[in-house]
């Protein structure tokens, strides 16, 4: 369903539907819990921004981090647990990381089920490659397009099963009855007309927070709307502090920068070099890591064959360590002519071997900015690409502090901590879609027949709402206010963050917040990018003010968020977690801390020294 | 190194519409995606373009860049020459919704007519094998990013929209040769491809290979393929003689028709 075969009959040009579960998004998360919805029995509804199948999933590259033991039967849930804690220091839900690292074999195993296919081993089974955190070659890939394999293998699944999706359409607000889930309102982008959901289950799947930032791997879409919807019905977010900026994103020609190069090169063999020639990693090995980190060239090169007795190079440690380290190379004037780093893997593995296993980053390369990735090295330099921060979710269900909404994938918070591991974050969009979509029909159904009710009221406001930017005289355009506050983030909630600036942003963003009250769009509802910009630059405010808040607040470096003037790890600030939520005005963010939800002793035992 | 582009872009919808000239600058290594970005940001708030990752992988803004078919993010200024004016289209085989987006829920519908993967139970481990080999040529297929561009060019139903009901195009082509190639698929689609999806009518011109930005051999390695085994199956005499007789016939071992 598009569109375009919209009836206009309702009153006022209103369409309304009546679903078990809506799910907003249609990335993995939400593709995987439409999928589990409608298995459990649900009416399902499948609501998304772009069309089917464009969602920021295909953009995933590397691979789904599953310890399935194809490559190293030593591999287990276990390791894979630990991993995942370590990588995320420790803030990570502990329960979220073990669900994750027990159900993800059999998430993967499922989409070969569904048609997927993988790159094999050599006795045909399912290929693992090797990913920054990652103990053992973990990550099911196909080439270097693995996002686009789940997506379209979920896609034609639900295509399959006669999901019901309402594409290119977005939604803006959610209805309650009381305290409890009813609905949720939005447009159509084709023709602008409203559209009404009543559902006793949401499932927000709406990813993450990108276009906040000037540079990010991010596309339009990634405006925070999940997050922003979930505030404004009362449920809180954690972790918003932690954003990950990825090492590797394009930083020539400038209208691509920020594009993604997969971590997989690193896997593959890739190395980091300064403007001197250095392989620099060498020396920002930090203490935490040092005992699984090859401290040598030759020791780092023989693990690739060789990983029982040699630890891992330095270019493999979690994001957020690769990440400051090439910063403060560029920081220290030993960047590249177009102000990156060297990322060499065409010295080291030979052109064949690079086409095979890296054939998008030699296209988009080769299309983009002429460089031909088999003969010389990349530059690159990081780029903001995921947020670790989300709404706070229980973690068997997903269910938020709202009952009936349900949070999956990027929009929601816990399961990676500080910083989240490249090849997890796949894994975490199918293990979560499932339980989100089974939990949501089963609180649907222990419902009956008394649902929650949409107040007419509440409808007529949101329409209000959503159309108000066409009644401004005279104000601002949407595009410059979106793109003073990317520049102004990059600027000033970056990669390196200080007191300082996170108070000098905190008051830009209150000036933003008043220019965008007086916003103007142009022209009329018909897909009319103005104006859904102008609806999506409200929810990027509030999440941009939630992470400048939990920023300046969290007074240590961890994982995705590094304090310039508290340079080191607190041990105190390790045992909590920030919480915002919407002020009572509804017009800014409160902000409190709350302790880490403790981990059994069982599960403490894997992080004991040995 | 920038200069002032100019362009010419098709603005309208259902109801008529017409070219509209805009200057705008530019600057090295762009796009034409961008060039139309920046007349959105700054001359025309409300042009309608469908974009999302800007990189080549998500198929979404196609469209057609002096009357050839191509993806507006992987198409670069410097292709052009500088004082050249570049005229931006919508597709031109599917309905315009407005400005550059264009309905392309034709594909959307044809995608339900297919019927899915259907596997039998995994081995007794629990996993399943396939040899790299074997997958490599459905994963050639899988590269499809959906940008449409193929179901566009394709003269059967460019400018024929009376053979739309009927053909389900090189896309969907492609996904019978995918599962028809699959190691491990238990369906023989072929009938179906061949009438119910208008295989038949496709006379492999090529274009739809030629304007497949995943560089993708439709016409080759998945088009001729398919219709070659569609022709086996009809036409071969020893096949049929050895139907006849009741030869186990391994062309359909395995495999159940759909």
């Amino acid at each position: 369903m598009t569109g375009n075969v919209m009836s206009g009959d309702g009153t006022g040009g209103m369409e309304r539907h009546t679903y078990d579960v809506v799910v907003i998004g249609a990335g993995g998360a939400g593709l995987r819990a439409a999928i589990a919805a409608h298995d459990a029995g649900a009416r399902t509804a499948l609501v998304c921004k772009s069309l089917l199948g464009k969602a920021h999933t295909v953009m995933a590259e590397g691979g789904i981090a599953a310890a399935m033991g194809n490559r190293w039967p030593e591999d287990n849930w276990e390791v894979h647990f630990r991993d995942t804690m370590r990588g995320g220091k420790m803030l990570n839900n502990w329960r979220m990381a073990q669900l994750h690292a027990q159900e993800a074999p059999e998430r993967v195993m499922e989409l070969e089920d569904w048609g997927a296919l993988f790159d094999r081993t050599d006795d045909g089974l399912i290929s693992q490659r090797d990913f920054g955190g990652h103990k053992y070659a973990r990550l099911a890939h196909v080439g270097d397009r693995t996002g686009l394999e789940m997506i379209r293998t979920l896609q034609q699944r639900a295509v399959e099963l006669g999901i019901d999706v309402f594409m290119e359409c977005t939604i803006t607000d959610l209805f309650k009855d009381g305290d409890k889930i009813s609905g949720a309102f939005g447009y159509w982008r084709e023709s602008g007309r409203f559209i009404t959901f009543e559902a006793p289950s949401v499932i927000l799947a709406t990813g993450g927070i990108g276009k906040s930032f000037k540079v990010t791997s991010n596309s339009w879409e990634y405006t925070g709307d999940g997050h922003a919807l979930a505030m404004r019905a009362g449920a809180s977010l954690i972790n918003m502090e932690f954003v990950q900026f990825h090492p590797t994103g394009m930083v020539w020609p400038p209208s691509v920068k920020g594009l993604l190069v997969t971590e997989s090169v690193r896997g593959d063999g890739g190395i980091l070099k300064n403007s001197e020639g250095e392989r620099f990693m060498f020396r920002y090995i930090p203490e935490f890591f040092k005992s699984e980190t090859a401290d040598t060239i030759e020791e780092a090169d023989r693990w690739y064959e060789d990983k029982k007795n040699n630890r891992r190079p330095p270019e493999l440690l979690p994001r957020d360590e690769v990440a400051r380290a090439i910063n403060s190379e560029i920081k220290a004037g030993r960047g590249t002519p177009h102000g990156g780093i060297y990322l060499d893997i065409a010295s080291r593995r030979t052109p064949e071997f690079i086409r095979k296993r890296l054939p998008s980053m030699y296209h988009q390369f080769k299309e983009l900015a002429d460089v031909d990735i088999t003969a010389e090295p990349m530059e690159i330099g990081p780029t903001c690409h995921y947020v670790m921060g989300g709404v706070e979710v229980d973690a068997d269900t997903q269910e938020s502090a709202i009952t009936g909404l349900y949070a999956v994938g990027e929009c929601s918070g816990g399961m990676h901590g500080s910083n989240r591991l490249g090849g997890n974050s796949l894994g975490d969009l199918l293990v979560f879609g499932k339980r989100a979509g089974e939990a949501a029909t089963a609180y649907g159904s222990s419902l009956g027949a008394d649902r929650p009710k949409i107040d007419e009221a509440d409808v007529k406001a949101a329409a209000e709402s959503a159309l108000a930017p066409f009644e401004v005289e005279g104000g601002e355009n949407p595009y410059t206010i979106q793109s003073d506050l990317q520049q102004s983030m990059n600027d000033l909630v970056g990669i390196i963050r200080t007191a300082s600036e996170l108070e000098e942003s905190l008051s830009e963003i209150e000036a933003f917040k008043t220019r965008a009250k007086a916003m103007k769009v142009e022209g009329h509802r018909q897909y009319n990018p103005g104006w859904h910009l102008a609806i999506d630059l409200r929810n990027m405010l509030i999440v941009s003010e939630c992470i400048a808040k939990a920023a300046l607040a969290r007074e240590e470096s961890r994982g995705g968020h590094t304090r310039d003037d508290f340079p080191g790890p607190d041990a105190v600030w390790g045992t909590k977690n920030l919480v915002v939520n919407l002020n009572a005005a509804g017009t800014g963010v409160d902000l409190h801390e709350k302790p880490l939800p403790v981990m059994p002793d069982e599960l403490k035992t894997y992080f004991e020294e040995k | 190194m920038g200069y002032d582009l100019k362009m010419r872009i098709w603005r309208g919808d259902q109801s008529g519409g017409d070219l509209e000239d805009h200057t705008v600058e530019v600057s090295e290594g762009e796009v034409v995606l961008d060039a139309l970005h920046r007349v959105q940001a700054t001359q025309a708030g409300d042009l309608a373009i469908r974009w999302n990752c800007k990189a080549g992988k998500c198929g979404s803004c196609s469209a057609e860049i002096n009357g050839k078919p191509r993806l507006l993010c992987m198409t670069r200024l410097s292709d052009f020459d500088t004082s050249e004016t570049i005229t931006v289209t919508p597709m031109r085989t599917f309905p315009v919704i407005r400005d550059l987006v264009t309905d392309v829920s034709f594909n959307y519908e044809k995608a339900k007519e297919l019927p899915s993967f259907a596997p039998p139970p995994r081995d007794a481990d629990n996993k399943r094998r396939m040899q790299q080999i074997d997958v490599e040529r459905g994963q050639e297929f899988r590269k499809c990013i959906e940008c449409f561009l193929c179901q566009n060019t394709c003269h059967v139903v460019r400018d024929h929209e009376e053979n739309k009901p009927a053909f389900a195009g090189p896309r969907f082509f492609l996904r019978y040769a995918e599962l028809d190639m699959h190691p491990l698929d238990t369906h023989d689609r072929r009938e179906l491809a061949q009438g119910a999806a208008g295989l038949g009518m496709c006379n492999i011109t090529k274009c739809c290979t030629e304007v497949c930005p995943e560089g993708i051999r439709i016409t080759d390695n998945a088009i001729i393929p398919m219709k070659e085994r569609v022709v086996d199956r009809k036409y071969d005499p020893l096949l049929t003689i050895g139907n006849l007789i009741g030869l186990r016939n391994k062309d359909t071992e395995g495999r159940r028709e759909v």
